[in-house]
């Protein structure tokens, strides 16, 4: 496999990089998960990250949201430098990650997750009813603990909170895991207005089928390196 | 770092955990039965027959001799449960990341957290003082004075236990060994607290009341200094959490 070349990723992505990593190396306990991975992600861009198992997906997303530090390379989310601490922490607001885990508190119901989330996240309140109602969680469901919630559902819940934070960057780690075929849907239609809206989305996934009309391109991560492009 | 948002911030996870608390009932279905099983099994241990002499005609049983003690060790001991459960809730289901997301202050959360902490260790802690002085006979000559030299006590001592707590349970958190490893670091840290608060509250029920007044002072100076560090230090708690 060759490794993807500037020149290449340039041509494929329009105007500023709201992304960019260059030969990143990152480090989860010692072992290089990112192993000098190199991408740029442009505005509006819904682009598809494949590999296979423990390729470094999910450590790829994680360096993306400032989570994991930069050992080696460069890397920028809207212009704030990965390697730093607080350019770290100055992406970090500006970005939405839904990983395998839904950041949920078992003990409180729906609506004081929502509720505490997007307090937390500053949303406003506007966005929060709406994200709630477009989720399907304003009946019933809201008053439920999140520890009698299916795996769809806390997977609805959390989108509500990632919609309601309205982030100019989403990072999604197989984000249909769980979901029924109307939430399946119901995410892709999310991923195209959040891009339509100026958003920048990095799915990380291994479905195929409908999932590729919503991608814009996808990306292949093996071995911790971005060796291929598949348009 | 902006005091307001500092406040706010704690407020947020003040009222996030103790809704927590109110639902879930960990602190008093699993933390106070604790800490009422450790008096009780203190009172099986030590015999009450057993008596020390007081003044020129007087005894005391051992057990009330040593029921300040026991009390700030039942404390101490239930409070690994709560600190456990403070960061617990956080590692399950990767809160702890989503936490630094959002950007909330990290002098906040652990304002918060270490806040939530002391107003469960302060209601168990009245429960066992109370329930110290039914197991055991001390037969206190309650004044005012002594009253609110133990009350403070209780105070200042779940204050030094909860901010340290929390920032060793921070410490901690992101390590698989954690349930293991948190008594390991607190219990050593948090000696001089119960040395003092044992001091302090034995001159509450037996002794003189000033002389319990500097050692809620070195508490309340020990509590000061883990809030000060906590407020300083959680930032990098978390990012290497």
């Amino acid at each position: 496999m060759v490794a993807m070349s500037d020149s290449a990723d340039d041509q494929l992505i329009a105007g500023p990089p709201v992304v960019e990593l260059d030969e990143a190396v990152a480090l989860v306990g010692g072992f290089p998960a990112l192993a000098g991975a190199s991408l740029k992600l442009a505005g509006t861009e819904i682009v598809g990250l494949r590999g296979p198992n423990g390729a470094g997906k999910s450590t790829l997303l994680r360096v993306c949201a400032g989570l994991i530090p930069l050992r080696r390379g460069r890397g920028h989310v809207l212009g704030h430098d990965l390697a730093t601490r607080t350019g770290r922490q100055s992406a970090r607001r500006s970005i939405g990650l839904l990983g395998h885990n839904t950041s949920l508190y078992d003990d409180l119901t729906v609506q004081e997750n929502v509720w505490f989330w997007s307090r937390a996240n500053r949303a406003a309140s506007d966005d929060v009813k709406a994200a709630m109602g477009h989720m399907g969680l304003s009946g019933r469901l809201a008053t439920v603990p999140v520890s009698g919630l299916s795996e769809g559902q806390r997977r609805r819940t959390a989108m509500a909170i990632l919609l309601a934070r309205r982030p100019k960057v989403w990072l999604l780690d197989e984000p249909h895991a769980g979901l029924d075929r109307s939430g399946r849907d119901l995410l892709d239609q999310l991923l195209i207005d959040a891009a339509k809206a100026g958003a920048t989305v990095l799915v990380a996934t291994h479905d195929r089928g409908r999932i590729d009309d919503v991608l814009t391109r996808t990306v292949w991560l093996e071995s911790g390196t971005i060796s291929e492009l598949i348009p | 770092m902006s005091g307001s948002s500092l406040l706010g911030d704690a407020l947020l996870v003040f009222g996030k955990d103790l809704r927590i608390e109110r639902s879930s009932k960990v602190v008093l279905s699993q933390v106070l039965p604790f800490a009422l099983m450790i008096l009780i099994l203190f009172g099986f241990g030590i015999s009450p027959d057993i008596r020390v002499p007081i003044g020129a005609d007087g005894s005391r049983s051992v057990l009330a001799q040593v029921t300040p003690g026991l009390i700030f060790l039942a404390i101490l001991f239930s409070s690994l449960l709560a600190l456990g459960r403070s960061f617990g809730v956080e590692a399950d289901d990767g809160t702890l990341d989503a936490l630094r997301l959002a950007g909330l202050d990290p002098g906040g959360i652990f304002i918060g957290k270490a806040a939530a902490v002391l107003v469960q260790l302060l209601s168990v802690g009245s429960i066992v003082t109370l329930g110290a002085f039914l197991l055991f006979d001390t037969g206190v000559d309650w004044t005012w004075g002594r009253a609110v030299l133990l009350v403070t006590t209780l105070g200042a001592a779940t204050a030094g236990i909860a901010s340290a707590g929390t920032i060793y349970s921070a410490l901690a958190a992101g390590l698989r060994v954690r349930d293991t490893l948190v008594p390991l670091l607190v219990i050593p840290v948090l000696a001089p607290v119960l040395l003092g608060a044992g001091q302090a509250a034995d001159a509450a029920l037996f002794g003189a009341v000033a002389d319990g007044w500097p050692w809620v002072g070195a508490l309340a100076i020990f509590a000061l200094l883990y809030i000060g560090v906590g407020i300083l230090s959680f930032d990098s708690l978390l990012e290497d959490a």
